[in-house]
């Protein structure tokens, strides 16, 4: 099979880390060859920050280039917008509608864009855009906004859910098992 | 068993796996997860010490003893241990040594773009570069036995993109070579000038020794492929390459960047009609064919500036480039903050309230610079604001035109500050020295060091009282303030601006992001009391911004810390009550 391509995109410490491990592990899983590609150091600290996962046959590079991923998972609107060039024209994003306001916004040097989901829309992007933090909050903790993109993202795959089930299992502490799976099907079965 | 292993964890699988017994080391992005990752294994005696240089010198004292050894830095700390380095090439080992550096192209965490391969040439030692964690695992085992057969320190280049990408490694069982007598040799080890005179031919006849094993060494392959175009590579650059051509060009992958084959070179070279090196940072295995008298391009096509990508690599040398999408919006910057909370914020605010001239450092705090505090008038490396605030008040010859300062972190002071305030001490200049002692070392994702009180483990450890180190060096005036209390600030800064001798202000409180700190509730504001006066966003917390003109808080960012409230002349911050 040809490479597949997911980002991860979002604002330094909003948790990217768990939803990267996961479609990793799970990608290896299923017997395919995967590539991990974080972030650490000085962008984590409030900035814009990506991870690239990639998997396939045999995976080359460990970065993702402009129109090349079919996936975009975003914790951030602005951010789903900020990376948009790196969508294959038929991809498609799965996001946040929460917004962050950087610091030029914060200090008046620059405007945050208005309804980033509807421009996205008539730009002719597949976009899943969702209240994450709220379904978090449903399944138990806004930690699991994380989880809740994770199980929309699900929802375009070929991969049964108990796989999916069975990888966040293995890869959450035990005591947020539960709560997490609950995140997992409140993304999985969002509708707008 | 087959793992996805991020590129530094497999270095440190490679450690254990190769008899790895000690380690030595100083954080610094993208490295530091080699020495984290291999505090996990018992049979390794993990430190982090003050600093690069101390760490490549224990290294060599546990060589020495006769344990395989690592310290691991990033790129700029190999500056700092340039000194052992240098000498370590002639002195050789006892068992085995590898230094682990890891470069930064296009500058993600750093400083500056310098390209570490630059140092295996001019020390004479041997460079392994691995483009995945496979080869990261397998190079580091690889580079004990070279050390070892070739009597000279290894260098493991990494860069970001191999040491923070995760890839599929299988692991093995640990192989702890028997421990190599230490015996004394004063020709081999003492490097006075009569026995440098001899080991320095030693040392040309082993890079020759090196070369020959590199012409052979399946670390150094040919995939053949079309015949047209020859790309001589290595590292993630490789990757790139393979990703955009596959089968269609003949690759020479290169293992090992110090000593270069020459004939395995001369004969890849033979074979394809157009040679290209694709190398990123400087033009090392490209000069290299020049040398050799080899027709090459490289940097005529390709950049020295940033990092490669598989787009740059198709549009530069032709390949497919694909189609994106676009949004006709504005997008603004989101450049790294300091974040919400953290306690160096009030110390910023403050000198850029006082119009200090700040003579900075490397850290977190170097974010004092951004917008809106911009408190910092320079960076240069790790020490420079201590020694660099002294130059500058001594060349100003007393002018009190400019107040000055120089800020700098716990872990950066105990690097390499230390001596810079010797000089203040010893040369007598007025200076001011601001130490931020948050009790870790931040940027690079929380490291004890010498003044946490905590080892590597988390251990208790031995801990360096800074108050009495500064007064013991000769410091009188030294005082501690808490950064949330900006009234307290103002007033000590002033202080110790006006005081007619050295002295050193620390600005203590942990890092908001420590899991021990207990937090505050968030403020909100009270929306009749708020004028909308925007006095409380001069200090760029990430938690404030405004709203229809008045003044809100981001709850999920608040930590409470109430410097905010500080700055309101209409006591518009409130607490809530604590939730249930």
């Amino acid at each position: 099979m040809d490479t597949k391509n997911i980002m991860i995109v979002g604002v330094g410490g909003q948790g990217s880390l768990l939803a990267s491990k996961l479609l990793g592990n799970l990608f290896l899983s299923e017997g395919h060859d995967v590539k991990v590609s974080e972030v650490h150091g000085m962008s984590q600290r409030g900035g814009s920050v990506v991870t690239y996962v990639r998997y396939g046959d045999k995976v080359y590079s460990p970065v993702i280039d402009e129109g090349e991923a079919d996936f975009i998972v975003s914790f951030e609107i602005l951010e789903a917008a900020r990376w948009l060039k790196y969508l294959k024209p038929d991809g498609h994003i799965v996001t946040s509608i929460q917004s962050i306001d950087p610091m030029p916004v914060i200090t008046g040097a620059a405007k945050y864009p208005e309804n980033l989901p509807d421009k996205l829309k008539a730009a002719g992007v597949n976009v899943d855009a969702m209240d994450c933090l709220a379904l978090a909050k449903e399944a138990g903790s806004v930690k699991a906004v994380n989880v809740v993109l994770i199980g929309r993202l699900s929802h375009y795959f070929d991969i049964p859910e108990e796989e999916w089930i069975k990888v966040i299992k293995d890869t959450v502490p035990e005591k947020f098992v539960e709560m997490n799976i609950k995140a997992f099907e409140l993304g999985r079965n969002f509708k707008e | 068993m087959k793992q996805l292993m991020l590129g530094n964890k497999a270095v440190a699988r490679g450690l254990f796996e190769g008899g790895c017994s000690f380690v030595s080391s100083y954080p610094g992005t993208p490295s530091t997860e080699i020495t984290e990752e291999a505090v996990a294994f018992d049979e390794i005696y993990c430190e982090w010490a003050p600093n690069e240089k101390v760490a490549m010198e224990a290294a060599f004292g546990a060589s020495l003893a006769g344990k395989r050894s690592f310290c691991g830095m990033k790129h700029v700390g190999l500056n700092v241990a340039a000194d052992p380095l240098f000498t370590m090439s002639y002195t050789g080992v006892n068992a085995g040594i590898i230094i682990g550096v890891a470069d930064d192209p296009g500058m993600h965490s750093s400083q500056n773009e310098q390209d570490s391969r630059h140092y295996a040439v001019a020390a004479k030692v041997p460079m392994l570069e691995p483009a995945d964690s496979a080869e990261a695992l397998e190079f580091t085992k690889l580079a004990y036995e070279l050390s070892e057969k070739f009597d000279t320190p290894v260098l493991m280049k990494m860069c970001t993109r191999i040491a923070h990408s995760r890839s599929v490694c299988q692991t093995s069982e640990r192989v702890v070579p028997e421990v190599k007598a230490y015996e004394k040799n004063i020709g081999k080890y003492v490097m006075m000038p009569g026995n440098a005179k001899k080991r320095h031919p030693v040392i040309e006849e082993r890079t020759k020794a090196l070369r020959e094993w590199a012409e052979t060494s399946d670390i150094n392959r040919i995939e053949w492929g079309g015949k047209e175009v020859g790309i001589i590579t290595s590292s993630t650059s490789y990757q790139y390459v393979k990703e955009v051509f596959g089968e269609k060009v003949s690759v020479l992958k290169l293992g090992m960047v110090n000593p270069l084959p020459e004939k395995l070179i001369k004969d890849f070279a033979g074979k394809v009609d157009r040679l290209i090196v694709v190398e990123e940072l400087d033009p090392v295995i490209e000069n290299h064919c020049k040398v050799l008298g080899l027709k090459v391009e490289g940097k005529d096509i390709l950049p020295v500036c940033g990092e490669f990508s598989q787009k740059l690599i198709a549009e530069k040398i032709g390949g497919e480039v694909h189609e994106r999408k676009s949004l006709d919006e504005e997008i603004p910057v989101r450049p790294p903050i300091m974040c919400a909370g953290c306690p160096h914020r009030g110390i910023f605010y403050t000198l850029s309230k006082n119009k200090c001239v700040v003579l900075g450092d490397i850290g977190c705090y170097t974010l004092g610079a951004v917008a809106p505090l911009s408190a910092m008038d320079m960076t240069l490396c790790m020490g420079a604001s201590v020694s660099g605030v002294h130059g500058f008040n001594k060349a100003m010859e007393g002018n009190t035109d400019y107040k000055t300062v120089g800020v700098l972190g716990d872990s950066t002071f105990m690097h390499s500050g230390m001596t810079g305030l010797a000089d203040i001490a010893y040369n007598e200049s007025d200076s001011t020295v601001i130490i931020l002692d948050n009790s870790i070392t931040g940027m690079t994702g929380h490291q004890q060091n010498p003044t946490t009180g905590y080892n590597i483990k988390g251990d208790p450890a031995g801990k360096i009282d800074l108050e009495a180190l500064c007064k013991a060096m000769g410091i009188k005036r030294v005082t501690v303030v808490d950064p949330y209390d900006l009234k307290e600030c103002d007033r000590i800064l002033k202080e110790e601006l006006a005081a007619p001798e050295p002295s050193v202000i620390i600005a203590r409180r942990p890092c908001a992001l420590l899991k021990f700190v207990k937090h505050n509730t968030p403020l909100t504001v009270n929306a009749d009391k708020c004028t909308g006066c925007s006095a409380c966003m001069k200090i760029g917390c990430p938690a404030i911004s405004m709203k229809d003109g008045k003044s809100h808080v981001d709850r999920t960012l608040c930590v409470g810390c109430d410097v905010c409230k500080q700055m309101c002349a209409f006591d518009a911050f409130e607490r809530e009550e604590k939730e249930g």
